[in-house]
Protein backbone atom coordinates (compact mmCIF):
# COMPACT_ATOMS: atom_id res chain seq x y z
CA UNK A 1 0.00 0.00 0.00
CA UNK A 2 2.89 2.39 0.80
CA UNK A 3 4.09 2.82 -2.76
CA UNK A 4 0.52 3.45 -3.95
CA UNK A 5 -0.04 6.08 -1.29
CA UNK A 6 3.24 7.77 -2.13
CA UNK A 7 2.50 7.77 -5.87
CA UNK A 8 -0.70 9.72 -5.27
CA UNK A 9 0.47 12.17 -2.61
CA UNK A 10 3.73 12.89 -4.38
CA UNK A 11 1.60 14.70 -6.97
CA UNK A 12 -1.21 15.84 -4.71
CA UNK A 13 -0.28 16.18 -1.06
CA UNK A 14 -3.45 18.11 -0.26
CA UNK A 15 -5.78 15.22 -1.03
CA UNK A 16 -7.79 14.39 2.07
CA UNK A 17 -7.57 11.01 3.72
CA UNK A 18 -11.11 10.10 2.80
CA UNK A 19 -10.55 10.62 -0.94
CA UNK A 20 -7.17 8.94 -0.82
CA UNK A 21 -8.66 5.88 0.85
CA UNK A 22 -11.43 5.72 -1.77
CA UNK A 23 -8.97 6.00 -4.66
CA UNK A 24 -6.83 3.20 -3.30
CA UNK A 25 -9.71 1.01 -2.19
CA UNK A 26 -8.41 0.92 1.40
CA UNK A 27 -9.91 1.96 4.72
CA UNK A 28 -9.32 5.48 5.99
CA UNK A 29 -7.82 4.18 9.21
CA UNK A 30 -5.31 2.00 7.36
CA UNK A 31 -4.23 4.84 5.07
CA UNK A 32 -3.94 7.33 7.94
CA UNK A 33 -1.91 4.81 9.89
CA UNK A 34 0.50 4.13 7.01
CA UNK A 35 1.03 7.85 6.47
CA UNK A 36 1.73 8.41 10.16
CA UNK A 37 4.21 5.52 10.10
CA UNK A 38 5.94 6.88 7.00
CA UNK A 39 6.20 10.31 8.62
CA UNK A 40 7.80 8.74 11.65
CA UNK A 41 10.24 6.75 9.52
CA UNK A 42 11.13 9.90 7.58
CA UNK A 43 9.92 8.39 4.33
CA UNK A 44 7.55 11.33 4.12
CA UNK A 45 9.72 14.31 5.05
CA UNK A 46 7.32 17.17 4.46
CA UNK A 47 4.43 18.56 2.45
CA UNK A 48 5.40 21.49 0.30
CA UNK A 49 3.74 23.73 -2.23
CA UNK A 50 4.99 24.08 -5.78
CA UNK A 51 5.03 27.82 -6.41
CA UNK A 52 5.81 29.56 -9.65
CA UNK A 53 7.29 32.73 -8.15
CA UNK A 54 7.54 34.26 -11.61
CA UNK A 55 3.78 34.75 -11.53
CA UNK A 56 3.95 36.75 -8.29
CA UNK A 57 5.29 40.21 -7.63
CA UNK A 58 7.93 38.67 -5.38
CA UNK A 59 11.49 38.88 -6.72
CA UNK A 60 13.32 35.59 -6.40
CA UNK A 61 16.38 34.16 -7.94
CA UNK A 62 17.78 30.65 -7.82
CA UNK A 63 21.26 29.45 -8.54
CA UNK A 64 22.92 26.08 -8.87
CA UNK A 65 26.42 26.02 -7.46
CA UNK A 66 28.87 23.29 -8.34
CA UNK A 67 31.27 22.78 -5.47
CA UNK A 68 34.59 20.92 -5.62
CA UNK A 69 36.03 19.69 -2.38
CA UNK A 70 39.48 18.64 -1.17
CA UNK A 71 38.71 15.84 1.27
CA UNK A 72 40.50 16.21 4.60
CA UNK A 73 41.25 13.78 7.35
CA UNK A 74 38.43 13.52 9.85
CA UNK A 75 36.14 15.58 7.63
CA UNK A 76 34.05 13.35 5.36
CA UNK A 77 31.50 14.62 2.87
CA UNK A 78 28.66 14.30 5.36
CA UNK A 79 30.38 16.54 7.87
CA UNK A 80 30.99 19.21 5.28
CA UNK A 81 27.48 18.85 3.92
CA UNK A 82 26.12 19.53 7.38
CA UNK A 83 28.02 22.81 7.52
CA UNK A 84 26.57 23.82 4.18
CA UNK A 85 22.94 22.81 4.52
CA UNK A 86 22.53 24.62 7.86
CA UNK A 87 22.39 27.92 5.99
CA UNK A 88 18.77 28.90 5.43
CA UNK A 89 19.63 30.15 1.93
CA UNK A 90 20.41 26.59 0.86
CA UNK A 91 17.32 25.10 -0.70
CA UNK A 92 18.79 21.75 -1.69
CA UNK A 93 22.12 20.00 -1.37
CA UNK A 94 23.17 16.88 -3.23
CA UNK A 95 26.37 14.84 -3.22
CA UNK A 96 27.25 14.16 -6.85
CA UNK A 97 29.13 11.60 -8.87
CA UNK A 98 31.15 13.08 -11.74
CA UNK A 99 33.03 16.33 -12.33
CA UNK A 100 32.27 17.97 -8.99
CA UNK A 101 31.23 16.93 -5.50
CA UNK A 102 28.31 18.98 -4.22
CA UNK A 103 25.40 20.59 -5.99
CA UNK A 104 24.09 23.44 -3.86
CA UNK A 105 20.81 25.04 -4.83
CA UNK A 106 20.39 28.51 -3.43
CA UNK A 107 17.46 30.86 -3.36
CA UNK A 108 17.85 34.56 -2.76
CA UNK A 109 16.13 37.84 -3.43
CA UNK A 110 18.77 39.29 -5.71
CA UNK A 111 21.74 38.13 -7.71
CA UNK A 112 23.92 40.16 -5.42
CA UNK A 113 22.61 38.36 -2.36
CA UNK A 114 23.41 35.00 -3.93
CA UNK A 115 26.86 36.16 -4.99
CA UNK A 116 27.52 37.39 -1.49
CA UNK A 117 26.51 34.06 -0.01
CA UNK A 118 28.91 32.23 -2.27
CA UNK A 119 31.84 34.55 -1.67
CA UNK A 120 31.30 35.20 2.04
CA UNK A 121 29.91 31.93 3.32
CA UNK A 122 30.47 29.05 0.97
CA UNK A 123 33.85 29.61 -0.69
CA UNK A 124 35.78 30.34 2.53
CA UNK A 125 34.79 27.02 4.13
CA UNK A 126 37.80 24.81 4.79
CA UNK A 127 38.31 22.08 2.23
CA UNK A 128 36.28 23.76 -0.51
CA UNK A 129 38.47 23.90 -3.56
CA UNK A 130 36.31 25.81 -6.02
CA UNK A 131 32.78 26.87 -6.84
CA UNK A 132 30.97 27.61 -10.09
CA UNK A 133 27.68 29.47 -9.86
CA UNK A 134 24.91 29.12 -12.46
CA UNK A 135 21.86 31.36 -12.27
CA UNK A 136 18.45 30.04 -13.27
CA UNK A 137 16.81 32.21 -15.94
CA UNK A 138 13.46 30.48 -16.21
CA UNK A 139 11.81 27.42 -14.73
CA UNK A 140 9.78 25.38 -17.20
CA UNK A 141 9.10 22.28 -15.20
CA UNK A 142 9.63 21.53 -11.54
CA UNK A 143 8.94 18.39 -9.50
CA UNK A 144 7.42 16.74 -12.57
CA UNK A 145 4.97 19.57 -13.15
CA UNK A 146 4.99 21.90 -16.14
CA UNK A 147 4.64 25.43 -14.77
CA UNK A 148 2.84 27.02 -17.72
CA UNK A 149 -0.91 27.54 -17.88
CA UNK A 150 -3.29 24.68 -17.38
CA UNK A 151 -4.09 22.83 -20.58
CA UNK A 152 -7.72 22.86 -21.63
CA UNK A 153 -9.67 19.70 -22.37
CA UNK A 154 -9.99 19.80 -26.15
CA UNK A 155 -11.99 16.62 -26.52
CA UNK A 156 -15.49 16.76 -27.93
CA UNK A 157 -18.04 16.81 -25.12
CA UNK A 158 -19.71 13.54 -26.10
CA UNK A 159 -18.25 10.71 -28.15
CA UNK A 160 -19.39 7.10 -28.50
CA UNK B 1 -34.56 11.87 -60.75
CA UNK B 2 -33.87 8.39 -59.49
CA UNK B 3 -33.21 7.78 -55.81
CA UNK B 4 -29.48 8.37 -55.51
CA UNK B 5 -29.19 6.34 -52.33
CA UNK B 6 -28.51 2.83 -51.22
CA UNK B 7 -31.53 1.14 -49.63
CA UNK B 8 -29.71 -0.12 -46.58
CA UNK B 9 -27.84 3.01 -45.53
CA UNK B 10 -31.02 5.13 -45.58
CA UNK B 11 -32.66 2.81 -43.03
CA UNK B 12 -29.80 3.09 -40.56
CA UNK B 13 -30.56 5.81 -37.98
CA UNK B 14 -27.80 8.30 -37.19
CA UNK B 15 -25.95 7.90 -33.90
CA UNK B 16 -28.20 8.37 -30.86
CA UNK B 17 -25.83 10.73 -29.08
CA UNK B 18 -26.08 13.55 -31.60
CA UNK B 19 -29.00 15.26 -29.85
CA UNK B 20 -27.17 15.59 -26.52
CA UNK B 21 -23.99 16.63 -28.24
CA UNK B 22 -25.82 19.48 -29.95
CA UNK B 23 -27.40 20.75 -26.72
CA UNK B 24 -24.17 20.45 -24.73
CA UNK B 25 -22.11 22.17 -27.40
CA UNK B 26 -24.43 25.18 -27.31
CA UNK B 27 -24.01 25.58 -23.56
CA UNK B 28 -21.25 27.84 -22.38
CA UNK B 29 -20.20 26.13 -19.18
CA UNK B 30 -21.37 22.58 -19.71
CA UNK B 31 -19.05 19.95 -18.29
CA UNK B 32 -18.98 16.46 -19.58
CA UNK B 33 -18.75 12.90 -18.33
CA UNK B 34 -19.66 11.74 -21.80
CA UNK B 35 -16.44 11.09 -23.66
CA UNK B 36 -15.29 7.76 -25.03
CA UNK B 37 -11.60 8.54 -25.17
CA UNK B 38 -8.71 8.88 -22.70
CA UNK B 39 -7.96 12.23 -21.07
CA UNK B 40 -4.23 11.57 -21.20
CA UNK B 41 -2.09 12.92 -24.00
CA UNK B 42 -0.28 10.32 -26.07
CA UNK B 43 2.98 9.71 -24.15
CA UNK B 44 5.68 12.03 -25.46
CA UNK B 45 8.13 9.35 -26.56
CA UNK B 46 5.43 7.97 -28.86
CA UNK B 47 4.51 11.37 -30.26
CA UNK B 48 8.16 12.14 -30.81
CA UNK B 49 8.61 8.97 -32.84
CA UNK B 50 5.74 10.13 -35.07
CA UNK B 51 7.37 13.54 -35.49
CA UNK B 52 10.73 11.92 -36.16
CA UNK B 53 9.23 9.77 -38.92
CA UNK B 54 7.88 12.92 -40.56
CA UNK B 55 11.26 14.64 -40.28
CA UNK B 56 12.86 11.70 -41.99
CA UNK B 57 10.37 12.04 -44.79
CA UNK B 58 8.57 8.77 -44.19
CA UNK B 59 5.46 10.06 -45.87
CA UNK B 60 4.76 7.23 -48.30
CA UNK B 61 2.28 4.36 -48.31
CA UNK B 62 3.21 1.31 -46.34
CA UNK B 63 2.28 -2.14 -47.59
CA UNK B 64 -1.46 -2.81 -47.35
CA UNK B 65 -1.27 -4.92 -44.23
CA UNK B 66 1.03 -2.43 -42.51
CA UNK B 67 4.70 -1.93 -41.67
CA UNK B 68 6.55 -5.16 -41.13
CA UNK B 69 8.16 -3.79 -37.98
CA UNK B 70 4.76 -2.95 -36.56
CA UNK B 71 3.26 -6.33 -37.36
CA UNK B 72 6.28 -7.97 -35.71
CA UNK B 73 5.75 -5.86 -32.60
CA UNK B 74 2.03 -6.68 -32.54
CA UNK B 75 2.93 -10.35 -32.73
CA UNK B 76 5.32 -10.02 -29.78
CA UNK B 77 2.90 -7.91 -27.78
CA UNK B 78 0.00 -10.36 -28.12
CA UNK B 79 2.24 -13.25 -27.17
CA UNK B 80 3.67 -11.40 -24.18
CA UNK B 81 0.39 -10.01 -22.84
CA UNK B 82 -2.34 -12.42 -23.87
CA UNK B 83 -0.60 -15.66 -24.77
CA UNK B 84 -1.68 -15.86 -28.41
CA UNK B 85 0.62 -16.10 -31.42
CA UNK B 86 -0.22 -14.73 -34.87
CA UNK B 87 2.01 -14.92 -37.91
CA UNK B 88 3.01 -11.34 -38.76
CA UNK B 89 3.18 -12.24 -42.44
CA UNK B 90 -0.29 -13.71 -42.97
CA UNK B 91 -2.41 -13.24 -39.86
CA UNK B 92 -2.04 -9.58 -38.82
CA UNK B 93 -3.34 -6.45 -40.53
CA UNK B 94 -3.03 -2.85 -39.38
CA UNK B 95 -6.24 -0.84 -39.73
CA UNK B 96 -7.61 2.66 -39.36
CA UNK B 97 -8.74 2.20 -35.77
CA UNK B 98 -10.54 -0.84 -34.42
CA UNK B 99 -13.64 0.42 -36.23
CA UNK B 100 -12.27 -0.33 -39.66
CA UNK B 101 -11.33 -3.81 -38.55
CA UNK B 102 -14.92 -4.48 -37.45
CA UNK B 103 -16.22 -3.38 -40.84
CA UNK B 104 -13.62 -5.33 -42.81
CA UNK B 105 -14.23 -8.53 -40.84
CA UNK B 106 -17.97 -8.38 -41.37
CA UNK B 107 -17.66 -7.65 -45.09
CA UNK B 108 -15.16 -10.45 -45.52
CA UNK B 109 -17.11 -13.06 -43.60
CA UNK B 110 -20.84 -12.44 -43.96
CA UNK B 111 -23.29 -13.22 -46.74
CA UNK B 112 -26.83 -11.90 -47.10
CA UNK B 113 -29.07 -13.90 -44.80
CA UNK B 114 -26.33 -14.72 -42.30
CA UNK B 115 -27.18 -13.85 -38.76
CA UNK B 116 -24.77 -11.98 -36.50
CA UNK B 117 -25.26 -12.16 -32.75
CA UNK B 118 -24.62 -8.79 -31.14
CA UNK B 119 -24.75 -8.50 -27.36
CA UNK B 120 -26.05 -5.11 -26.23
CA UNK B 121 -25.54 -2.63 -24.66
CA UNK B 122 -22.46 -2.28 -26.82
CA UNK B 123 -20.55 0.02 -29.11
CA UNK B 124 -22.59 1.69 -31.81
CA UNK B 125 -20.99 0.29 -34.95
CA UNK B 126 -21.67 -3.47 -34.89
CA UNK B 127 -25.29 -3.29 -36.06
CA UNK B 128 -24.69 -0.82 -38.92
CA UNK B 129 -21.62 -2.75 -40.12
CA UNK B 130 -23.56 -6.01 -40.11
CA UNK B 131 -26.40 -4.38 -42.04
CA UNK B 132 -24.03 -2.86 -44.58
CA UNK B 133 -22.50 -6.29 -45.08
CA UNK B 134 -26.01 -7.48 -45.95
CA UNK B 135 -26.29 -9.66 -42.88
CA UNK B 136 -28.98 -9.72 -40.21
CA UNK B 137 -28.05 -8.40 -36.76
CA UNK B 138 -29.63 -10.38 -33.94
CA UNK B 139 -29.48 -8.63 -30.59
CA UNK B 140 -28.69 -10.43 -27.35
CA UNK B 141 -29.92 -8.27 -24.50
CA UNK B 142 -27.51 -8.43 -21.59
CA UNK B 143 -28.72 -7.80 -18.08
CA UNK B 144 -27.42 -6.12 -14.98
CA UNK B 145 -28.15 -9.20 -12.88
CA UNK B 146 -25.48 -11.03 -14.93
CA UNK B 147 -23.13 -8.04 -14.54
CA UNK B 148 -23.75 -7.50 -18.24
CA UNK B 149 -21.75 -10.61 -19.11
CA UNK B 150 -22.80 -12.91 -21.92
CA UNK B 151 -24.21 -16.11 -20.43
CA UNK B 152 -24.43 -19.46 -22.25
CA UNK B 153 -28.21 -19.44 -21.80
CA UNK B 154 -28.62 -16.09 -23.48
CA UNK B 155 -26.34 -17.14 -26.30
CA UNK B 156 -28.10 -20.46 -26.95
CA UNK B 157 -31.47 -18.74 -26.97
CA UNK B 158 -30.58 -16.71 -30.07
CA UNK B 159 -28.66 -19.24 -32.13
CA UNK B 160 -30.44 -20.43 -35.29
CA UNK B 161 -29.16 -22.48 -38.23
CA UNK B 162 -28.38 -19.15 -39.92
CA UNK B 163 -26.17 -17.84 -37.15
CA UNK B 164 -22.63 -17.40 -38.39
CA UNK B 165 -20.88 -14.83 -36.20
CA UNK B 166 -20.85 -13.83 -32.56
CA UNK B 167 -19.59 -10.36 -31.66
CA UNK B 168 -17.81 -10.37 -28.31
CA UNK B 169 -17.36 -6.77 -27.16
CA UNK B 170 -15.46 -7.12 -23.88
CA UNK B 171 -14.22 -5.23 -21.88
CA UNK B 172 -17.41 -3.46 -22.79
CA UNK B 173 -18.24 0.05 -23.82
CA UNK B 174 -20.66 1.27 -22.32
CA UNK B 175 -21.15 -1.04 -19.34
CA UNK B 176 -17.56 -1.65 -18.26
CA UNK B 177 -18.38 -5.38 -18.05
CA UNK B 178 -15.65 -7.98 -18.59
CA UNK B 179 -15.66 -11.68 -19.42
CA UNK B 180 -13.35 -13.71 -17.21
CA UNK B 181 -11.74 -16.94 -18.33
CA UNK B 182 -14.49 -19.09 -16.81
CA UNK B 183 -17.16 -17.08 -18.64
CA UNK B 184 -15.32 -17.36 -21.94
CA UNK B 185 -14.79 -21.10 -21.62
CA UNK B 186 -18.54 -21.69 -21.54
CA UNK B 187 -19.05 -19.46 -24.58
CA UNK B 188 -16.19 -21.12 -26.48
CA UNK B 189 -17.75 -24.52 -26.01
CA UNK B 190 -21.00 -23.38 -27.63
CA UNK B 191 -19.18 -21.57 -30.43
CA UNK B 192 -17.39 -24.77 -31.32
CA UNK B 193 -20.49 -26.98 -31.06
CA UNK B 194 -22.56 -24.65 -33.20
CA UNK B 195 -19.74 -23.96 -35.66
CA UNK B 196 -19.73 -20.18 -35.23
CA UNK B 197 -17.07 -17.52 -35.67
CA UNK B 198 -16.20 -14.89 -33.10
CA UNK B 199 -15.44 -11.24 -33.72
CA UNK B 200 -13.72 -10.32 -30.47
CA UNK B 201 -13.40 -6.56 -30.03
CA UNK B 202 -10.76 -6.21 -27.34
CA UNK B 203 -9.90 -2.55 -27.76
CA UNK B 204 -10.16 -2.07 -23.96
CA UNK B 205 -8.16 -5.22 -23.11
CA UNK B 206 -5.43 -3.32 -21.25
CA UNK B 207 -7.99 -1.52 -19.12
CA UNK B 208 -9.05 -4.48 -17.01
CA UNK B 209 -9.19 -4.19 -13.21
CA UNK B 210 -9.47 -6.50 -10.27
CA UNK B 211 -7.52 -9.66 -9.53
CA UNK B 212 -7.61 -11.29 -12.97
CA UNK B 213 -5.99 -10.08 -16.16
CA UNK B 214 -7.78 -9.85 -19.47
CA UNK B 215 -8.15 -13.13 -21.34
CA UNK B 216 -8.70 -13.23 -25.08
CA UNK B 217 -11.06 -15.94 -26.30
CA UNK B 218 -8.55 -16.62 -29.07
CA UNK B 219 -6.21 -18.12 -26.48
CA UNK B 220 -8.70 -20.84 -25.51
CA UNK B 221 -8.27 -24.28 -27.12
CA UNK B 222 -9.73 -24.49 -30.62
CA UNK B 223 -10.74 -20.83 -30.68
CA UNK B 224 -7.96 -19.11 -32.59
CA UNK B 225 -9.09 -20.65 -35.89
CA UNK B 226 -12.60 -19.27 -35.26
CA UNK B 227 -11.74 -15.83 -33.99
CA UNK B 228 -11.03 -12.43 -35.46
CA UNK B 229 -9.25 -10.56 -32.71
CA UNK B 230 -9.50 -6.77 -32.86
CA UNK B 231 -7.40 -4.42 -30.81
CA UNK B 232 -5.75 -1.05 -31.27
CA UNK B 233 -3.82 1.85 -29.82
CA UNK B 234 -6.61 4.32 -29.08
CA UNK B 235 -7.52 3.36 -25.55
CA UNK B 236 -4.42 1.68 -24.15
CA UNK B 237 -1.91 4.28 -25.37
CA UNK B 238 -4.27 7.29 -25.50
CA UNK B 239 -3.93 7.51 -29.29
CA UNK B 240 -7.52 8.00 -30.49
CA UNK B 241 -6.71 10.73 -33.00
CA UNK B 242 -3.94 8.66 -34.62
CA UNK B 243 -6.61 6.27 -35.91
CA UNK B 244 -4.73 3.03 -35.58
CA UNK B 245 -5.94 -0.46 -34.79
CA UNK B 246 -5.36 -3.99 -35.98
CA UNK B 247 -7.05 -7.26 -36.72
CA UNK B 248 -5.61 -10.74 -36.23
CA UNK B 249 -7.26 -13.75 -37.81
CA UNK B 250 -6.53 -17.08 -39.45
CA UNK B 251 -4.81 -16.49 -42.81
CA UNK B 252 -7.81 -17.68 -44.79
CA UNK B 253 -9.99 -14.95 -43.25
CA UNK B 254 -7.34 -12.26 -43.07
CA UNK B 255 -6.52 -12.62 -46.75
CA UNK B 256 -10.06 -11.58 -47.68
CA UNK B 257 -10.25 -8.82 -45.05
CA UNK B 258 -7.07 -7.45 -46.53
CA UNK B 259 -8.84 -7.01 -49.86
CA UNK B 260 -11.58 -4.89 -48.26
CA UNK B 261 -8.87 -2.84 -46.59
CA UNK B 262 -6.73 -2.62 -49.72
CA UNK B 263 -9.50 -1.23 -51.91
CA UNK B 264 -11.19 1.02 -49.32
CA UNK B 265 -8.23 2.32 -47.35
CA UNK B 266 -4.95 1.31 -49.04
CA UNK B 267 -2.99 1.42 -45.80
CA UNK B 268 -3.24 2.86 -42.31
CA UNK B 269 -1.55 6.25 -41.74
CA UNK B 270 2.22 5.85 -42.01
CA UNK B 271 3.09 8.37 -39.28
CA UNK B 272 0.79 6.61 -36.87
CA UNK B 273 2.34 3.25 -37.68
CA UNK B 274 5.83 4.47 -36.81
CA UNK B 275 4.54 5.95 -33.57
CA UNK B 276 2.80 2.67 -32.76
CA UNK B 277 6.04 0.72 -33.12
CA UNK B 278 7.47 2.87 -30.34
CA UNK B 279 4.31 2.41 -28.26
CA UNK B 280 4.61 -1.37 -28.35
CA UNK B 281 8.37 -1.38 -27.82
CA UNK B 282 8.57 1.05 -24.92
CA UNK B 283 5.04 1.79 -23.76
CA UNK B 284 4.28 -0.89 -21.17
CA UNK B 285 5.03 1.48 -18.30
CA UNK B 286 2.69 4.15 -19.74
CA UNK B 287 -0.10 1.60 -19.98
CA UNK B 288 0.48 0.50 -16.41
CA UNK B 289 0.41 4.08 -15.16
CA UNK B 290 -2.78 4.98 -17.01
CA UNK B 291 -4.52 1.78 -15.95
CA UNK B 292 -3.72 2.53 -12.30
CA UNK B 293 -5.10 6.06 -12.69
CA UNK B 294 -8.33 4.80 -14.25
CA UNK B 295 -8.67 2.18 -11.55
CA UNK B 296 -8.42 4.85 -8.84
CA UNK B 297 -11.04 6.99 -10.50
CA UNK B 298 -13.27 3.97 -10.97
CA UNK B 299 -13.26 3.44 -7.21
CA UNK B 300 -13.85 7.14 -6.70
CA UNK B 301 -16.93 7.09 -8.93
CA UNK B 302 -18.37 3.94 -7.39
CA UNK B 303 -17.97 5.48 -3.95
CA UNK B 304 -19.63 8.71 -5.07
CA UNK B 305 -22.59 6.76 -6.51
CA UNK B 306 -22.98 4.84 -3.26
CA UNK B 307 -22.93 8.09 -1.28
CA UNK B 308 -25.58 9.74 -3.45
CA UNK B 309 -27.73 6.61 -3.54
CA UNK B 310 -27.30 5.77 -7.22
CA UNK B 311 -27.35 2.05 -8.02
CA UNK B 312 -24.46 0.76 -10.10
CA UNK B 313 -22.93 -2.67 -10.59
CA UNK B 314 -19.15 -2.74 -10.29
CA UNK B 315 -17.52 -2.44 -13.71
CA UNK B 316 -14.16 -4.15 -14.12
CA UNK B 317 -13.09 -2.88 -17.50
CA UNK B 318 -12.75 0.09 -19.90
CA UNK B 319 -13.35 3.53 -18.36
CA UNK B 320 -17.10 3.59 -17.98
CA UNK B 321 -19.65 3.10 -15.25
CA UNK B 322 -23.23 2.20 -16.08
CA UNK B 323 -25.46 3.35 -13.22
CA UNK B 324 -29.18 2.68 -13.15
CA UNK B 325 -31.73 5.50 -12.96
CA UNK B 326 -34.71 3.20 -12.69
CA UNK B 327 -35.54 4.15 -9.11
CA UNK B 328 -36.22 7.73 -10.20
CA UNK B 329 -39.04 6.54 -12.45
CA UNK B 330 -37.45 8.28 -15.43
CA UNK B 331 -36.27 7.10 -18.81
CA UNK B 332 -32.59 7.48 -19.63
CA UNK B 333 -33.45 10.26 -22.03
CA UNK B 334 -35.46 12.19 -19.43
CA UNK B 335 -32.70 11.89 -16.87
CA UNK B 336 -29.93 12.85 -19.27
CA UNK B 337 -31.85 15.81 -20.68
CA UNK B 338 -32.78 17.21 -17.27
CA UNK B 339 -29.27 16.68 -15.90
CA UNK B 340 -27.91 18.57 -18.86
CA UNK B 341 -30.42 21.43 -18.68
CA UNK B 342 -30.43 21.83 -14.90
CA UNK B 343 -26.85 21.06 -13.89
CA UNK B 344 -25.06 21.32 -17.23
CA UNK B 345 -23.49 17.91 -16.99
CA UNK B 346 -23.41 15.85 -20.17
CA UNK B 347 -23.65 12.07 -19.89
CA UNK B 348 -24.80 9.50 -22.43
CA UNK B 349 -28.10 7.60 -22.08
CA UNK B 350 -27.78 3.82 -22.06
CA UNK B 351 -30.22 3.68 -24.96
CA UNK B 352 -27.51 5.04 -27.28
CA UNK B 353 -26.00 1.55 -27.06
CA UNK B 354 -29.14 -0.49 -27.63
CA UNK B 355 -32.74 -0.56 -26.43
CA UNK B 356 -31.84 -2.67 -23.42
CA UNK B 357 -29.72 0.25 -22.19
CA UNK B 358 -33.00 1.90 -21.14
CA UNK B 359 -32.88 2.91 -17.50
CA UNK B 360 -29.10 3.32 -17.47
CA UNK B 361 -26.49 6.01 -18.06
CA UNK B 362 -22.97 5.78 -19.33
CA UNK B 363 -20.71 7.86 -17.15
CA UNK B 364 -17.09 7.98 -18.21
CA UNK B 365 -14.17 8.35 -15.83
CA UNK B 366 -11.63 9.41 -18.42
CA UNK B 367 -11.30 12.72 -16.55
CA UNK B 368 -8.99 14.22 -13.99
CA UNK B 369 -9.98 13.79 -10.36
CA UNK B 370 -10.65 17.51 -10.18
CA UNK B 371 -13.13 17.40 -13.10
CA UNK B 372 -14.78 14.27 -11.71
CA UNK B 373 -15.28 15.93 -8.33
CA UNK B 374 -16.89 18.99 -9.85
CA UNK B 375 -19.16 16.97 -12.15
CA UNK B 376 -20.17 14.43 -9.51
CA UNK B 377 -20.98 17.26 -7.12
CA UNK B 378 -23.49 18.49 -9.67
CA UNK B 379 -24.90 15.01 -10.26
CA UNK B 380 -25.32 14.54 -6.50
CA UNK B 381 -27.18 17.86 -6.25
CA UNK B 382 -29.47 16.77 -9.10
CA UNK B 383 -30.16 13.37 -7.54
CA UNK B 384 -30.96 15.03 -4.22
CA UNK B 385 -33.46 17.26 -5.99
CA UNK B 386 -35.09 14.29 -7.69
CA UNK B 387 -35.38 12.54 -4.36
CA UNK B 388 -37.04 15.60 -2.83
CA UNK B 389 -39.48 15.80 -5.74
CA UNK B 390 -40.40 12.18 -5.23
CA UNK B 391 -40.88 12.78 -1.50
CA UNK B 392 -37.94 10.84 -0.21
CA UNK B 393 -36.18 7.79 -1.46
CA UNK B 394 -39.20 5.53 -0.89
Amino acid sequence: MRERILAVIEKNSRIDIHDLAVLLGESEAAVANEIAEMEKERIICGYHTLINWDNTSEEKISALIEVKVIPQRGMGFDKLAERIYQYSEVNALYLMAGGFDFMVIIEGKTMRQVAQFVSDKLAPLDSIQSTATHFVLKKYKDHGTVLSDEIEDERMLITP
Amino acid sequence: MRDPLNKIITTIPPSGIRKYFDIASEMKDAISLGVGEPDFDTPWHIREEGIYSLEKGRTFYTSNAGLKELKDEIHKYLRRRFDVAYDPGTEIMVTVGGSEAIDAAMRAMLDPGDEVLIPQPSYVSYVPCALLAGAKPVIIELEEKDEFRLTPEKLLEKITPKTKMLVLPFPNNPTGAVMRRADLEKIAKIVEEKDLFVLSDEIYAELTYGDEEHVTIASLPGMQERTVLINGFSKSYAMTGWRLGYACAPAVILKQMLKVHQFAIMCAPTTSQYAAVEALRNGDEDVRYMRESYDQRRRFLMNAFAEMGMDCFEPLGAFYTFPSVKRFGMTSDEFVTRLLMEEKVAVVPGTAFGDCGEGFLRISYAYSLKSLKEALGRVARFVERLDREQGGRG
